[in-house]
C-alpha cells in the first residue's frame, strides 16, 4: 500500500484507526495523549507512540497547540495518517520541527485503506510505502 | 501546483532579516506547500489566537521567536490570554501555569503586538478593508471579518497567525480567492415572525442551527435586510462557528458580498434552498441548554466579548437591583475604558457582577469550584462551557439572564418562538 508523503520521515509501530473524526483541543489529553472526549468512540485509547490514523478533523483551531504540546511531553504518536492535508493539526508538527524536537512524520491515505490497517503492526517508509 | 517564492520571500527565507523573521518564513512557506497553495500573497493585518496559554510549548515557541528578534509587520491585535491583565477579575491558575501563561502574553506584546486581548477586534477599531487580504485567528474574529467586514481570511489556527504577522504573507488558497467565497446555500428566513427577527435571542440559535446544517459549507441568508444590527451579526457568526466550521457566511442586503442573493451566489444556480421555519429552529435552541435544573449558580455573558452598548443594555436591564449569583461580563479594555470614564463599571460591580477584561471564563479557571448550572446568552458559551469547565447550561436572552440573576432561578420568555 503506498500513502502520500505529507511530513517526510519514517515510522514503525502499532496502528490505531479511529473509527470518528476528532477535535484534539478537548479531546485529547495534551499531557497523557489518552483520549478525552466522552463522546469519542475510542475514549480512553492512549495515542503516544502509535501510528495514528484520523477519518477526519473537527473542531477548534487550537488543535496545532495541543499537537505542540504532545510532541513537547514526549506523548505524540508515532506517525499521523490522515485522509488530507490538515493546516491546523500539522502546523503543531511543523512549529515542533522548528523548535528542534523529534516530529512524527505525516502520510495522507484515503479513510477505506485506513480501515484495513487498524490494530495491525506496520513500517512506513520514508517514501510512503506500507508494508505489514 | 508547486509552490513559487519571490526573491524577497527567498530572502528572508535565508535570513537578511533575522533568523525570528527566517523561522517565521518557513512556517508560512511549509504550510503553503502542505496545502498546495502556488504563492504566498502580502496581508494587511492579523488577529492573533496564540497568545493562549495551553501549556509551556507555546510559551517556548513565542519566546524563541523574541530571541530571534521577530517583529510583526503588519497592523497585529491579540485575541484573549488566560489571564486578566486588567486586574479586574481572578483566575484560578496554579503558580507554574500563572507565570508561564503571563510570559506568553508578554512575548507577545514583545513582538509589537497590540494589547487589545479582546476576541472583538472588529470592534476596538480593527476593521481591514473590503477585499482586502488579511490572517485572522479566532473563529467568531474569523468569521466577522470575512462575512462582515468583507476582508478575506482563511480560520488561521495558533502558530500561524503570527508567523504571517511576522512575515507580512500568507498562504493563497481558500477563502483569499474570490470563486472560493461564493455561496452555495440559499437559507430563506423570511417566513419568521418579524419579531423573532429582531430579537437579540434569535441571533445565537439561528447561528448554531447555520453552523450544523453547514458544517463548513457557505450559504446565503435571504429575509434579514432591516433587522440585525452589528451585535446580532457577532453573536450569529460566534454560534455558526462554534457548532460547525464555518468561516464565512453571507447575509442579502446586510453584508458586503451580499447585496442580492443572486450576487452571493455569484450568478449560478444555489445547490439547495432552505425554508426556516421556527419548528426548525427548536432543535438548535434546545441544543444551547442542556441542563436539567431550573436552579443557577452563576451567569456569565460576553463571548465575544460585549460591546458598550451591549454593556449599557445591561445596565438598563438591571435596573438597580443587585444579582443574587456570581455573575461575570466578558469585554475588552477598548470598552473598559469608557464604562470606567462613564461610571458604568463602578455601577455594574456595586450591584454583584463581575467585569471581565482580556479573557473569558471558558477559557481560564474563573467559575466558582464545584460545578453546576451556568446560564447564559452566548451561543458560543453554551457550546463550549461544559467541555471546558464542567457546568452545565440554560441559555436565555441578557433580559433572562438578569432576571434570572436576581432571583437564582431561570426565569425565561419564551413566547417569541411559539
Amino acid at each position: 500500500m503506498k500513502s502520500t508523503v505529507l511530513i517526510e520521515g519514517s515510522a514503525a509501530g502499532e496502528v490505531l484507526a479511529l473509527t470518528h473524526p476528532i477535535s484534539f483541543w478537548g479531546g485529547v489529553d495534551p499531557k497523557t495523549g489518552d483520549i478525552i472526549d466522552a463522546r469519542h468512540p475510542e475514549r480512553g485509547h492512549n495515542i503516544a507512540g502509535k501510528i495514528l490514523a484520523l477519518p477526519g478533523m473537527i473542531g477548534s483551531s487550537s488543535a496545532a497547540a495541543v499537537m505542540l504540546e504532545l510532541i513537547h511531553a514526549n506523548k505524540a504518536p508515532a506517525a499521523l495518517i490522515m485522509p488530507e492535508p490538515d493546516a491546523i493539526l500539522l502546523l503543531g508538527v511543523i512549529v515542533a520541527r522548528e523548535m528542534g524536537w523529534a516530529i512524527p512524520p505525516a502520510f495522507a491515505l484515503d479513510k477505506d485503506a485506513q480501515k484495513m490497517l487498524g490494530g495491525k503492526m506496520i513500517k512506513i517508509a520514508a517514501d510512503g510505502m506500507i508494508t505489514a | 501546483m508547486a509552490l513559487t517564492l519571490s526573491n524577497e520571500d527567498q530572502a528572508i527565507l535565508s535570513g537578511v532579516h533575522g533568523e525570528g523573521m527566517a523561522m517565521a518564513m518557513r512556517i508560512v512557506a511549509d504550510t503553503a506547500k502542505l496545502m498546495g497553495a502556488p504563492r504566498l500573497i502580502p496581508i494587511a493585518s492579523a488577529h492573533i489566537d496564540g497568545a493562549l496559554y495551553h501549556g509551556d510549548s507555546g510559551t517556548l515557541f513565542a519566546e524563541k521567536l523574541v530571541d530571534g528578534q521577530a517583529k510583526v509587520i503588519v497592523r497585529s491585535t491579540l485575541n484573549v490570554g488566560a489571564l486578566d491583565l486588567m486586574g479586574c477579575s481572578k483566575q484560578k491558575l496554579p503558580p507554574h501555569e500563572r507565570d508561564m501563561a503571563k510570559r506568553m502574553m508578554r512575548a507577545y506584546e514583545a513582538m509589537g503586538c497590540e494589547p487589545s486581548w479582546t476576541c472583538s477586534p472588529y470592534q476596538a477599531g480593527h476593521r481591514p478593508a473590503v477585499g482586502s487580504d488579511v490572517a485572522w485567528g479566532e473563529s467568531n474574529a474569523v468569521v466577522f471579518c470575512n462575512s462582515v467586514l468583507g476582508a478575506r481570511t482563511n480560520r488561521y489556527g495558533d502558530f500561524l497567525d503570527i508567523a504571517c504577522a511576522i512575515a507580512g504573507r500568507a498562504p493563497d488558497y481558500g477563502l483569499h480567492r474570490v470563486d472560493n467565497r461564493r455561496a452555495r446555500f440559499v437559507i430563506d428566513v423570511s417566513g419568521l415572525s418579524e419579531a423573532l427577527r429582531r430579537a437579540d435571542v434569535f441571533y445565537p440559535v439561528l447561528g448554531t442551527w447555520f453552523g450544523l446544517e453547514m458544517t463548513n459549507d457557505i450559504g446565503v441568508v435571504d429575509g434579514l435586510q432591516g433587522f440585525p444590527n452589528e451585535d446580532n451579526l457577532k453573536a450569529f457568526g460566534a454560534a455558526s462557528a462554534s457548532s460547525g466550521g464555518v468561516g464565512l457566511f453571507h447575509i442579502a442586503g446586510v453584508t458586503p458580498e451580499a447585496p442580492t442573493v443572486d450576487a452571493a451566489l455569484q450568478g449560478q444556480k444555489p445547490e439547495r434552498v432552505i425554508r426556516v421555519t421556527a419548528d426548525m429552529l427548536l432543535g438548535a435552541l434546545k441544543r444551547l441548554s442542556n441542563a436539567s435544573s431550573e436552579a443557577i449558580d452563576a451567569i456569565a455573558i460576553g463571548s465575544p466579548h460585549l460591546s458598550l452598548d451591549e454593556i449599557h443594555a445591561l445596565l438598563t436591564l438591571m435596573n438597580d437591583r443587585k444579582v443574587n449569583r456570581p455573575f461575570f461580563a466578558c469585554t475588552g479594555r477598548h470598552v473598559l475604558r469608557s464604562i470606567d470614564a462613564d461610571g458604568t463599571r463602578k455601577k455594574l460591580e456595586s450591584l454583584g457582577i463581575t467585569i471581565v477584561a482580556d479573557t473569558c471564563v471558558v477559557v481560564t479557571p474563573m467559575l466558582p469550584d464545584g460545578g453546576g448550572v451556568l446560564m447564559t446568552n452566548s451561543g458560543k458559551f453554551a457550546h463550549y462551557a461544559t467541555g471546558n469547565t464542567g457546568y452545565m447550561v440554560q441559555y436565555g436572552s441578557l433580559k433572562d439572564c438578569v432576571e434570572s440573576a436576581v432571583s437564582g432561578h431561570v426565569i425565561r420568555d419564551g413566547g417569541l418562538w411559539q
